[in-house]
């Protein structure tokens, strides 16, 4: 449902857009479940001459159970979606597969920096590259990011990766992704940080090797240092 | 003070001359307090909707000068969502359906003359208007109003080197304070006037369910309230007195103010939700005839959900830092609290079952909070799933879920409410109608908007956003944007309709009988409008309060003060 709006870019992207199927079906067989029964029931009863309610109090078994049936049924969808989402939550943001790449991602009030690793793959050393707003990944490679912010909350939000997480200053959040798909896309600051905060967006270049070890000949070793106000990157 | 209207004793002598600066502005009367918080309430409305109508004008058209406003810059974009939000939810949903209706309905339904502390109650009024005056006036300051969106997260919240708001940020939170203290002196007296001032004959069982919706509601706001105020009062002193309880850089941290504002955000939507959520109750018993299903049960099931609310805070920072593993919890609580929900829909759906329905406006409106609540109820699901939640989270999709939920309990519950009582308010009868062009005008565009929405937030657009066609991947909905401004102009121009049948029929309506719509709660025994002191002879009860349809019974209704 999802990807017909959005392409699907990451390795857990489909995954998430499965969970909101799931939930879809559920939650649309109960809505027009009730819905319906709830419209049909409203013409059914209209007020008719010299016809009167019926008294019902609702407090008998033969009564409640039309209660109680519906209801355990909610709870079974309910106990579906629950290990759905935990599953899912689990993968995307509990569980940490080992990173062939680390990339060092710090918000500000209002713009992204993004320290890439550089030729030598290893973030911290001299030929890192750093660019402001731009951020270079490279498909079916899994990175690790650092994300920090230097003075307000943000959050690093990429909807072609279903990936959000909020950028809390003095600490640095570690989580991770996995590119599947070339291509060039938004990445947002989803937590209001200001005035400038409708204009804090970034653009994700997601490269094939090819096209990612052109842009590392391109980009020269030595970096402009455009981190401003950051800390150094706990490790 | 003119305060030298006796509290008591109103049965003796209810015709007693009053000032009119004590039949209106230190009034006593419960009646008097409600009218004031429900106009208060609708005047902060309308300044709600303003802003809305000037926000979604600049999402539409970005850059083009707002007709009644003018060109919108980034920090009055901020200022305008923020404080919409704040507006809505503090100042009109909490007077308008918890204050207004409460005082109005509470010594009216259980037969009472007036709340058991009336000038607690007038002192809750009187910080509810300086809590109004003090926002207005934050809108006004040098650097203009907050616009740190109404959580108020910190640090932006509270340091004005990042927020740009020194004065504004400050006022925005003297005033929610003062507002939470309002409430919570209004609801010490609800709930004791409920415990100790109900009708002789008045069971436990014999309250309306209304009542007990606005009870439970006040014990909720008044145990979750707490945390907020003192988290409140640490972010004032991070603003002005340079402390450090939110500031990372000096050992403070800003994710504790996001759990003390979500223990109090959480619980909170269940205390607008419930008063709706009674006042539904009343109108669709009274216009189906019918007894409400499994009343016990209702009861029951809103202890649990009003329990259940104080244990889900955390599904709102799923992706704020918390620790992973505890987004698990959440999202089993979250998933939980779904089980009393949808049961008070299927009990209100089975209500209708037998029934003899007439499609009044006040049922019209009831009806139509059943049907679009459903959909907000539903779609909270995607968000209390974590695994959904990373994408959706502050997107559209959250917003257009939001606003099913608190439009229906906001806006449909006020209409439901006022349409049904205000021949018991005003003594006339409204329009019928014109009722029914205004609840078409505004049910039709509401679904439009939303249902809108919702297709944008699936599309990724985030939100708080001054202009999207700065994101290359979202300037495409740029149409979608048009379209849901265009409604909501329109649903805004529909307003006019009610302005207008509610003072027309308040001056000139036909005249109500004392029991228009042939209901069997107290308040209908009383004179359309009540006098000072309510009844000359308090009634007694006999029964409860949904006793419609009984068979037997030549009339299809048997009101609770009425012998035998």
């Amino acid at each position: 449902m999802i990807e017909s709006l959005v392409p699907a870019a990451s390795s857990y992207a489909a995954d998430i857009d499965a969970l909101f199927t799931l939930i879809f079906v559920f939650v649309g067989f109960w809505l027009i479940l009730c819905e319906g029964l709830f419209f049909w029931l409203i013409w059914r009863f209209r007020k008719k001459e010299g016809a009167r309610g019926q008294y019902i109090t609702g407090e008998l078994k033969s009564e409640t159970r039309w209660i109680t049936y519906p209801h355990l049924l909610v709870l079974v969808c309910d106990l579906f979606i629950v290990v759905g989402a935990v599953k899912v939550w689990y993968d995307v943001k509990q569980y940490l597969p080992p990173a062939e790449e680390t990339v060092r991602i710090v918000s500000q009030q209002w713009a992204w920096t993004f320290v890439h690793a550089g030729p030598d793959g290893l973030l911290g050393t001299t030929d890192d590259i750093t660019k402001v707003n731009e951020l270079h990944v490279q498909v079916d490679r899994t990175y690790h990011y650092k994300l920090e912010s230097t003075d307000v909350l943000h959050s690093f939000s990429v909807p072609v990766f279903r990936l959000k997480q909020d950028a809390v200053p003095g600490r640095v959040i570690t989580g991770w992704f996995r590119p599947t798909q070339a291509g060039e896309w938004d990445i947002q600051c989803a937590e209001i940080c200001g005035i400038g905060h409708g204009l804090m967006g970034a653009r994700i270049y997601i490269e094939t090797p090819a096209q990612h070890a052109a842009w590392l000949m391109q980009e020269s070793p030595i970096s402009i240092a455009a981190v401003t106000r950051t800390r150094p990157a706990e490790e | 003070m003119a305060d030298t209207v006796p509290a008591f004793a109103h049965g003796a002598h209810p015709h007693h001359e009053v000032s009119f600066w004590s039949k209106y502005v230190f009034s006593t009367d419960h009646k008097m307090i409600a009218m004031q918080y429900m106009f208060t309430g609708l005047f902060m409305g309308l300044i709600g909707g303003y802003f809305a109508y000037v926000f979604r004008m600049q999402l539409a058209f970005p850059g083009v000068a707002v007709p009644g406003f003018g060109l919108v810059s980034p920090a009055e974009y901020n200022a305008l969502v923020t404080n919409h939000g704040t507006i809505m939810i503090f100042w009109v949903a909490m007077p308008v359906l918890l204050a207004a209706f409460g005082n109005f309905l509470i010594p009216l339904m259980l037969g009472c003359d007036d709340m058991v502390f009336p000038r607690i109650n007038r002192l809750s009024y009187q910080l509810f208007l300086l809590s109004a005056i003090i926002l207005v006036i934050s809108f006004f300051v040098p650097g203009g109003g907050f616009g740190g969106a109404w959580t108020a997260y910190p640090p932006l919240s509270a340091k004005a080197e990042y927020s740009l708001t020194p004065l504004g940020s400050t006022l925005w939170l003297v005033a929610v304070t003062f507002e939470f203290i309002a409430f919570l002196l209004g609801g010490i007296n609800f709930v004791t006037t409920v415990m100790n001032s109900r009708a002789p004959g008045m069971k436990m069982y014999d309250i309306p369910m209304v009542v007990w919706m606005i009870v439970v509601a006040s014990i909720l706001f008044m145990a979750s309230v707490g945390p907020l105020i003192a988290g409140a009062i640490m972010l004032l002193m991070d603003q002005n007195l340079g402390t450090a309880f939110y500031d990372p850089d000096r050992g403070g941290d800003p994710i504790l103010w996001q759990h003390l504002f979500w223990f109090f955000g959480h619980p909170e939507v269940y205390v607008v939700l419930l008063p709706t959520l009674g006042i539904v109750a009343e109108i669709i018993t009274v216009f189906a005839r019918k007894k409400l299903f499994a009343y016990k049960t209702v009861l029951y099931t809103v202890f649990g959900t009003a329990v259940l609310s104080f244990t889900v805070w955390a599904h709102h920072q799923f992706v704020a830092g918390i620790d992973p593993r505890m987004a698990h919890i959440f999202t089993i609580t979250t998933l939980l609290i779904s089980i009393p929900i949808a049961e008070l829909m299927f009990v209100y759906i089975a209500t209708l079952y037998g029934g003899s329905i007439t499609l009044t406006t006040p049922m019209l409106w009831a009806l139509s909070f059943i049907a679009t609540f459903l959909i907000g109820g539903v779609t909270g699901i995607f968000l209390g799933a974590s695994g959904t939640d990373i994408y959706l989270h502050d997107t559209y999709f959250v917003l257009a879920h939001f606003h099913y939920t608190f439009f229906p309990i906001t806006i449909i519950g006020f209409f439901a409410g006022i349409t049904y009582w205000f021949p018991k308010m005003f003594g006339r009868m409204l329009d019928e109608r014109l009722g029914k062009i205004h609840f078409w005008g505004t049910i039709i565009p509401f679904n439009i908007i939303f249902l809108t929405l919702f297709v944008v937030g699936l599309g990724g657009q985030h939100r708080r956003i001054y202009d999207y066609t700065q994101f290359p991947d979202l300037a495409r909905f740029q149409d979608l944007r048009v379209l849901a401004t265009v409604w909501l102009v329109l649903m805004l121009g529909f307003q006019v309709v009610f302005i207008y049948n509610f003072f027309r029929s308040m001056a000139r309506g036909e005249k109500a009988s004392n029991n228009p719509w042939k209901a069997n709660t107290l308040e209908w025994s009383a004179a359309s409008p009540p006098p000072h002191g309510n009844w000359s002879e308090l009634p007694t009860a006999y029964r409860g309060p949904y006793e419609y349809s009984v068979p037997g019974r030549e009339e299809d209704y048997w009101p609770q003060n009425v012998p035998g």
